[in-house]
């Protein structure tokens, strides 16, 4: 992966289900086997084709959840109501299943393991997927660059990962969870909407100049990104990516 | 055909994404990721990641417009066996050498 940028233009790849697993009420996570699969970077995403009997297919993109790990990758997918796809991924598909891959994809919206400076992660519903692989990516690196995710969430159900990012805090990547609708009884937070003095209070010191991360649905990473300049973060150190339908409103 | 965002249709309040939705698309005509380089919008001037460009899409194509002055920078339409691409939004697109 070390020359991603040239690469030659991309096919799709069989895939295989060979896991499933619950994330929440709405989510899972499939592990896919790709023969020939080229690695990849945390945050980048891949495009997943399904194809029915009668030929006609779905497209769509989805952020890989793993760090790269040989032939195979792991994608979140969180349903969406009356979705085409994502209920057939959250609800049915099964290890054995087949489905095609093009990727991996993006080039912009990623986190090199080598890669000097602090790291400041802001997620929004599922918008925290690409930001785990990057979690996932520091620890498989062994990378210690300061890492920092603050994660806004509806209510405890619906957060992914929990146990991980609990054990993620014991090797040095702070967490913070901010519950938008619903805390848990005793949260230090009453729930709401990230703002400028929480931002303030527990992302790395813009002095610091980390590189920011922010993924979600568009209005959360208009709404972050404008705040994060607004306390001091260098705009040209502000990488974005927006979701779909997500977070709060799926 | 059906495309394409990170990870279903784009916000139904904005209607749109960024640039890193039309990720895949781009990559199956480019031998390199565009996401990553940077794009003068010829109508604005202004210079930015493809990435981070508002993206409409997806049928019948994929519309990316600069974040400046709202401009079309690229569009891109696909059918099973041809796609067409018009660029004229993007007076420079500069492109790293290195992975």
């Amino acid at each position: 992966m070390a020359r991603a940028a040239v690469l030659g233009r991309l096919t799709w790849r069989a895939a295989t289900v060979s896991a499933v697993r619950r994330e929440s009420a709405t989510a899972r996570t499939l592990t896919l086997d790709v023969p020939g699969w080229p690695g990849h970077l945390p945050g980048q995403h891949v495009d997943l084709r399904l194809t029915a009997e009668d030929g006609y297919t779905a497209t769509r993109a989805y952020s890989l959840a793993s760090a790269a790990e040989g032939m195979r990758i792991k994608v979140t997918v969180e349903q969406v109501p009356d979705g085409e796809v994502s209920p057939y991924l959250t609800t049915q598909a099964a290890p054995g299943d087949r489905m095609e891959i093009r990727g991996p994809v993006g080039g912009w919206f990623v986190w090199r393991p080598d890669q000097p400076g602090p790291v400041q992660l802001v997620g929004g519903g599922s918008g925290v997927v690409p930001l785990m692989a990057m979690i996932r990516g520091r620890s498989g690196s062994g990378a210690e660059v300061p890492m920092r995710l603050l994660y806004s969430v509806r209510d405890p159900a619906a957060v992914l990962y929990g146990d991980e990012l609990a054990a993620a805090a014991d090797r040095g990547v702070r967490v913070d969870v901010v519950y938008t609708r619903d805390a848990p009884p005793g949260w230090s937070r009453p729930p709401g909407r990230i703002d400028h003095r929480l931002l303030a209070d527990v992302t790395v010191a813009p002095a610091e100049r980390p590189t920011c991360y922010v993924c979600g649905p568009t209005a959360f990473v208009e709404t972050v990104a404008e705040l994060l300049v607004r306390v001091g973060h260098d705009p040209s150190r502000i990488r974005t990516e927006r979701f779909g339908p997500s977070g709060g409103r799926r | 055909m059906t495309l394409s965002s990170p990870p279903n249709q784009p916000d139904p309040l904005s209607g749109r994404l960024d640039g890193n939705a039309a990720a895949g698309q781009l990559r199956e005509i480019f031998a390199v990721d565009l996401t990553a380089a940077v794009g003068c919008c010829s109508g604005c001037g202004r210079t930015g990641a493809i990435g981070e460009a508002h993206c409409y899409g997806p049928a019948p194509g994929i519309v990316l417009r600069c974040t400046g002055c709202d401009g079309v920078l690229l569009r891109i339409v696909t059918t099973d066996d041809r796609v067409w691409l018009d660029m004229r939004g993007l007076s420079i697109l500069q492109l790293s050498l290195r992975g």
